[in-house]
């Protein structure tokens, strides 16, 4: 068997995964949740939401005293899965010797520092706004504050924690990032740069602010009242999606580094695909050519055809418009086979983890192909008439399954998609 | 995929600073110097010292109002810059040619309403209950789009929009080393041929009270008195923010040779590294990233992305002292202020600028820095990024007809 791809390339294995979720921490409870079809969407406790009109979400709330600010969070979670697959793939936690390629959230400044600052004496202005608080800056700095407002804090810690090497890389692709660190990684790799790479997606921006924004935009479901029935991809009723937090990570190496060091190999990296939207800010263009081109691309650079994926983990919003234009995009690729191809949305459980999204839901597909289960699509009651699809409603299923496909799109035109394996194809 | 690294060339530059657009405006007015001076505002930023933009015609670059209404400043600039940088690398607005093209991007994000968040402060004084207040007056005073102003990501989905460039998209984020990853991630999928031309840039819009009370609530903006970078010490160290928009076409020589076009200069390298800030390991990491210094002292330019900040100033110096004596060093930051994600890529403009024209670009400081006695024949650019983060690209002059 070859350690290179169609193209010449060097098979990329992934060796280590770990993930948090409002499931919970770890790849092993997670699963289990996850194939028992159970939901971690629950009522916000986080802080007040009276007066909003979405007040649920699949925070995770047990990561202890760093939960209190997005920075924290984000990091926190980012370390469990990162140290969880480094830990699995049988390499040192606090040495790994390959890159980082980390999606994550931006960040600012949260309201708690904001109101925390203007509570406190030393400006000569009264009145409320940025000269007042930066007057009480300058008498009272707070470089701690700072750094929480750093896009670069958390891969900086990460890489101190992990002992990754080299100048990582912090990216935001909207709710496509996580794919596209890993899709950073594969290429890595691919140029002969490294052996390895640990790509790592986490999100833990739930704040009143963030809600608000994207409440703001009609991005969020409503329907409150039963927190674990909101997110309901492909149904005809859904209404939005569910804000969510946690933490995705995958050890990516070259088949042949990991096969040297007798490391045990979870699944394939195939191929990744991408292609920009300039169609709107926040919809796609209405014939679904991006997202046609991008699924095409990832299968292309897989070296297989449509009819070789077995299985999709769907981007499933559970908007109205992503949904059917994900369903609209997949029917242009896959033809006639689409209603026989199982496909199922991770969110219908843990929610849209936006920048971690495509990190947890990769490591997802590699549970799936190794274990041979798919997990449902849950709170499937009432079809979307307009879409045939085989969303493995609401109970997990055996699938003897060799490749999948996992789409992750997102604002500001940003679409990638993997393609993930069982066995390197040589 | 290629066995050997495949040149790649620059072909395209747009440059928007305070001191104007295009980067033949720049060297034009370099070309003036030495004792240039740069264009600050201190007026409503007392005591600090802002490097702001000229006014801007924006539909130049962004034609429909609809799209500026959906954009804050940085992103403005942002688009504006990547525009030029298009145009100058004289690639039509044809989107067969556009959606080939490759887009990687430098950002922060996080444009602030001042206003509401002034109004969540002062009502939130009197409220036993300023979570509640959070959520009312955000509710009713954030305007929705607001939110598409923010998002790191939304400069390239903007720019995707205007400029039709769709091959891939991709935003780095995290201040300076941003700036170098995208660098070193084009420069490095193009040598490969994992892509034969790709769009990277980044923008810094440096009018941000909520930015600059960031920075100071760490101590790192010089106040009260302006000096030039390489002039300032222990008693004037900090950072003078600048509003830079700087993007790059970068391409794989085949495909600038196939479309005919010239180039600026050759990027040979892009690298960076981080750790921990100990002066004699950040010392060691800025060394190992430097390139040997196989073309004469005198034809080497140096161009510094110092930040200001004094501690860094003094380790770059001694770097640079040891291992590239004998070479102009000129920190570009006096002149155009500083600008995080946006500062490596501009200072790659300049140094691509400077080499195409063939001429040394005039000392920002006469104190400090000397007149260069030769025409360059490549341009070192360094940046050690503000807390972490340091980087090196190298360019180098290209044989026959340039830019």
């Amino acid at each position: 068997m070859s350690d290179t791809d169609f193209l010449g390339r060097p098979i990329i294995a992934v060796t280590g995964l770990g993930i948090v979720s409002s499931l919970g921490r770890g790849v092993t409870d997670n699963w289990a949740a996850l194939t028992a079809g159970r939901s971690g969407i629950h009522a916000i406790d986080r802080f007040p939401t009276d007066g909003l009109r979405t007040t649920i979400s699949g925070s995770v709330d047990f990561m202890g005293e760093m939960g209190a600010t997005s920075t924290g969070l984000s990091y926190a979670m980012a370390e469990a899965a990162g140290s969880e697959a480094i830990v699995m793939a049988g390499l040192n936690d606090a040495d790994f010797g390959g890159p980082l390629f980390l999606a994550a959230p931006p960040v600012e400044m949260e309201w708690q520092h904001r109101l925390k600052l203007d509570r406190m004496d030393g400006a000569t202005r009264e009145e409320a706004g940025y000269d007042r608080l930066l007057e009480i800056a300058r008498k009272h700095p707070d470089p701690s504050i700072y750094h929480l407002t750093q896009c670069s804090r958390i891969s900086e810690l990460l890489a101190n924690r992990l002992g990754t090497r080299g100048l990582p890389i912090t990216l935001s692709t909207a709710c496509a990032s996580g794919a596209s660190a890993i899709q950073l990684g594969v290429e890595a790799i691919r140029r002969g740069e490294t052996d390895r790479a640990i790509t790592l997606g986490t999100d833990g921006s739930i704040t009143q602010e963030s809600l608000i924004r994207f409440s703001l935009l009609s991005a969020l479901s409503t329907q409150n009242d039963v927190p674990e029935k909101a997110s309901k991809p492909f149904s005809k009723d859904r209404d939005g999606f569910v804000m969510a937090e946690g933490a995705g990570a995958l050890v990516l190496e070259s088949l042949s580094a990991a096969k040297a060091r007798g490391a045990k190999v979870l699944g394939i990296i195939h191929g990744c695909g991408e292609r920009a939207d300039d169609f709107h800010r926040t919809r796609s263009k209405p014939d679904g050519s991006p997202i046609i081109a991008a699924i095409k691309a990832g299968i292309d650079d897989a070296g297989l055809k449509p009819e070789e994926i077995d299985y999709i983990n769907a981007h499933g919003t559970s908007t109205p418009e992503n949904d059917r234009m994900e369903a609209t995009g997949l029917a242009a690729v896959f033809g006639d086979r689409l209603p026989e191809t199982p496909i199922s949305s991770n969110k219908s459980m843990i929610g849209h983890t936006l920048t971690a999204a495509g990190a947890i839901e990769a490591a997802f597909s590699i549970l799936s192909l190794k274990e041979g289960i798919l997990p449902p699509t849950i709170n499937h009651n009432n079809p979307d008439p307009a879409l045939t699809l085989d969303v493995v409603p609401n109970e997990a299923r055996r699938g003897d399954i060799s490749a999948v496909l996992s789409n992750s799109f997102g604002f500001g035109g940003q679409n990638a998609c993997l393609v993930l394996g069982r066995e390197p194809r040589g | 995929m290629t066995d050997r690294p495949r040149d790649v060339l620059i072909t395209g530059i747009g440059l928007v600073s305070s001191l104007g657009e295009g980067i033949a405006h720049h060297l034009d007015l370099f070309a003036r110097g030495p004792g240039l001076q740069p264009s600050i505002v201190t007026e409503g930023y007392e005591p600090y010292f802002v490097h702001a933009l000229p006014a801007m015609d924006w539909s130049r670059q962004i034609p429909k109002r609809g799209d500026q209404r959906q954009m804050e400043t940085w992103q403005k600039l942002g688009t504006y810059s990547a525009g030029l940088a298009l145009e100058d690398a004289g690639i039509p607005m044809d989107e067969g040619v556009r959606s080939e093209i490759d887009m990687i991007v430098a950002a922060g994000g996080g444009e602030r309403d001042a206003n509401v968040d002034a109004m969540v402060m002062e009502r939130a004084r009197g409220s036993n209950d300023p979570g509640r207040v959070i959520n009312e007056t955000l509710s009713t005073e954030l305007r929705p789009t607001l939110f598409l102003a923010q998002l790191s990501n939304l400069l390239a989905g903007n720019i995707s929009i205007v400029h039709k460039v769709t091959g891939s998209s991709r935003t780095f984020m995290g201040e300076e080393a941003a700036g170098i990853s995208a660098l070193y991630s084009a420069s490095a999928r193009i040598a490969s041929g994992q892509s034969e031309i790709c769009l990277v840039g980044g923008a810094f819009s440096a009018e941000r009270k909520d930015l600059i009370l960031n920075f100071d609530l760490a101590g790192l903006m010089l106040r009260d008195e302006w000096r030039p970078v390489s002039a300032r010490n222990e008693a004037h160290s900090g950072i003078a923010v600048g509003s830079v928009g700087a993007f790059l076409v970068l391409e794989s020589a085949d495909h600038a040779a196939k479309r005919s076009a010239t180039a600026y200069a050759r990027l040979v390298s892009a690298v960076g590294d981080r750790g921990r800030r100990e002066r004699e390991k950040t010392a060691e990491r800025f060394t190992a990233l430097l390139p040997d210094n196989s073309t004469s002292a005198e034809e080497t330019l140096v161009l510094s992305g110092a930040t200001g900040l004094a501690d860094l100033l003094d380790i770059e110096r001694q770097v640079l002292a040891d291992k590239l004596p004998g070479s102009p060093t000129r920190a570009y930051g006096t002149m155009l202020g500083h600008s995080f994600e946006a500062q490596m890529p501009a200072g790659v403009a300049l140094a691509a600028g400077a080499l195409a024209r063939g001429v040394a670009l005039p000392p920002f400081d006469s104190g400090e820095e000397s007149e260069a006695n030769a025409a360059p024949r490549r341009a070192i650019v360094t940046a050690l990024g503000h807390l972490h983060g340091e980087g090196v690209c190298l360019v180098e002059s290209i044989a026959g007809p340039s830019r």
